[in-house]
């Protein structure tokens, strides 16, 4: 393991605008990140972090609230693999995370228990850890770490399904040499609120590839971040959206290359299906002067499946230095491509078919990362099922 | 025996002006041609003489609308049909730009148009033997088939997944679009060789280049020059070597002034 980080309270701070002489040679701010929730203002969403956030449904979870205890982890793993309930005071705890919004702040101040899921060294896992996180109505903390130590290999799902309102942080480190699969599912039920941070850090060597797939809830709103520990680590990030009527999908991506030769990819797609069904995509990649050698690229697709959807895509890429292997990003936003659906047709395939073709697709160029069978072919139903319900 | 007839075919498409107006711009101005089975016409063409609109409007492609003129394959009218009742009619095309589908797999696709075109699934042992030995003419890789529908392919991997395909679809008549194109030598030969392969079974074949070089592997019995949306000139293969040697100012046409 690599030195923790556990005290960000000295951390150089901005607050949206560079103080002055703090960033050296014109360098952007700092992202603001704190531990202490009232170093956060609530927010009116006219900050940019919440600007294309719905507020209203969120109100109570800007400030702390009494915990109503309606989620329960239950999971099954591999013999090798540890899975325990800690205190929140365990070292583990926020030695990743740094709360870069108010709810991830509280969240951290205020649950009082994480489950830890600890990958041993140099074990390579057969079966994959799966975690259902089950949620009945009421508001909730959760905290959950996945530790994967150096040489291991695994994948940990976190399943959550049920019906909740849940402000959470996810920390995941990837030890060096280890390569790790996480794939975080939000299948949950229509009304659910899910607001988390997903904190990682790749180490030296090491690959992780993190899958979120978004298909329910009312409001999900996750906030995947990536660290690299040391050199040649690797992060592959893919996220699938599938949003309907009433539903706001956000991920907010921030990867920070700080080390040399690390390489960063990302996928992002969302479909829209529904008047008022609505995706947010915002992915930030820093490459910092030391970060030479580094190769990043960030793709975000979004299929508009109805009139009235929206979906906002915005991709920030800051260079620091020249000496990199490649960076660069891509989006498009777009209805049904005819292009892609002349060419099926023009194979013999009729238009319905090819349609569907196009839109299964679409869905597995994220799903095909899911390499547990059971899962994938849930989702994909899952998927289909409300495609064929419209 | 089939055959396809291009009667007085007039094709316009809607460009976009500067001021977002729709502007009606006539490419094709009276094209006739008739295609029968084992026969195998080249038409050759400058850039921008309206030779890959020909081939486009014949599949059905939407950007382009035809204005008057026929399209028959045997007898039946084939600008009545969508695209898809073409392809099944038997028309095939190979496209200068094959389109990425992203998430389809080639394996996946490619039966899903053979089921199309032959009204019923393939038999799954004999469909992986008759890809298996396509691909293998086409000197493509296996894992070839586990790839993305054209995502990521080379120049010379989408030649060779269309002319794939059309060995698959066995149509009645072929059209190759620009199918040279961004080929090196060696691609060329091995792609010629496939289509030479299907030329066997009696597909006739239109083939539409730029180049003479193509002519050298796949032997037309038909050669036609194409400028300025019609047919100048028809003859049998001398007219390629012709084109090869004076280019195409002995037929009027100012290369330069065409392509701009």
């Amino acid at each position: 393991m690599t030195a923790i980080d556990t005290n960000n309270q000295q951390a150089p701070h901005s607050h949206g605008l560079p103080v002055a002489g703090s960033t050296g040679s014109g360098s952007p701010p700092e992202r603001f990140t704190s531990r202490n929730p009232d170093d956060f203002a609530v927010p009116t969403g006219r900050e940019e972090e919440w600007r294309f956030t719905p507020l209203r449904k969120l109100r109570p979870m800007f400030n702390s609230f009494q915990v109503d205890s309606t989620i329960r982890p239950t999971w099954v793993a591999p013999a090798e693999v540890t899975i325990e309930v800690v205190a929140a005071d365990d070292a583990l705890i926020g030695s990743v995370l740094r709360p870069a919004d108010r709810v991830s702040a509280l969240a951290l101040a205020n649950v009082r228990h994480a489950l830890v899921v600890r990958i041993p060294a140099g074990i390579e896992l057969s079966e994959p850890v799966w975690v259902t996180i089950t949620g009945k109505p009421g508001l909730n903390y959760g905290h959950v770490v996945i530790d994967a130590a150096p040489n291991s290999k695994a994948t940990v799902i976190l399943d959550h399904v049920g019906s909740a309102s849940l402000a959470a942080n996810v920390e995941t480190i990837v030890g060096d040499g280890a390569n790790l699969t996480v794939v975080s599912v939000q299948d949950w039920d229509a009304d659910t609120i899910h607001l988390a941070a997903l904190a990682t850090r790749v180490n030296r060597d090491a690959k992780l590839t993190h899958v979120v797939i978004n298909l329910g809830g009312s409001i999900v709103r996750l906030t995947p971040t990536v660290e690299f520990g040391g050199p040649g680590a690797q992060a592959e990030l893919y996220g699938l959206s599938f949003a309907g009527d009433g539903q706001h999908q956000e991920s907010r991506l921030h990867v920070d290359h700080a080390v040399p030769n690390c390489s960063s990819n990302v996928v992002y797609k969302s479909a829209l299906d529904g008047e008022t069904a609505r995706t947010v995509w915002i992915g930030d990649v820093r490459i910092r002067p030391a970060a030479t050698g580094t190769s990043t690229y960030e793709l975000n697709r979004n299929l508009l499946l109805s009139d009235g959807a929206r979906a906002d895509s915005v991709p920030n890429l800051e260079i620091e230095t020249g000496e990199i292997a490649g960076a660069g990003h891509a989006s498009a936003t777009g209805r049904f491509d005819d292009l892609q659906l002349f060419y099926l047709q023009s194979r013999g395939i009729p238009e319905e078919d090819a349609r569907r073709l196009v839109v299964r697709g679409f869905f597995n160029d994220i799903l095909k990362y899911i390499k547990v069978e059971a899962l994938h072919d849930r989702l994909m139903d899952t998927i289909l099922t409300r495609l064929g319900a419209k | 025996m089939s055959t396809l007839e291009i009667r007085d075919l007039h094709v316009s498409v809607n460009a976009v002006g500067a001021d977002a107006s729709d502007t009606p711009t006539e490419i094709l101005k009276g094209v006739d041609l008739t295609v029968n089975s084992q026969e195998t016409h080249a038409i050759m063409g400058p850039n921008g003489s309206g030779k890959s609109t020909l081939a486009y409007s014949i599949a059905g492609h939407p950007k382009y609308t035809v204005t008057s003129g026929q399209v028959l394959l045997d007898g039946q009218d084939v600008l009545a049909m969508t695209v898809d009742e073409r392809a099944r009619a038997g028309l095939f095309l190979a496209m200068q730009y094959p389109v990425e589908v992203p998430g389809v797999s080639v394996s996946n696709f490619l039966r899903t148009a053979a089921t199309a075109v032959r009204g019923e699934a393939p038999k799954l042992r004999t469909w992986i033997k008759e890809v298996g030995d396509a691909m293998k003419d086409l000197e493509m890789d296996k894992a070839f088939a586990e790839r993305n529908v054209n995502e990521g392919f080379s120049g010379g991997e989408k030649k060779r997944h269309e002319i794939l395909q059309m060995a698959l679809l066995k149509p009645k008549i072929a059209i190759l679009d620009e199918t040279d194109s961004g080929l090196d030598v060696d691609a060329l030969r091995v792609v010629s060789q496939g289509v030479n392969k299907v030329r066997e079974t009696g597909v006739g074949t239109l083939l539409i280049t730029h180049y003479t070089r193509i002519l050298r592997y796949v032997h037309p019995d038909f050669v036609h020059v194409f400028f300025d949306g019609r047919i100048v000139q028809s003859g049998g293969a001398e007219l390629a070597d012709e084109l090869e040697t004076s280019g195409y100012a002995r037929f009027g046409v100012n290369e330069t002034a065409a392509a701009g």
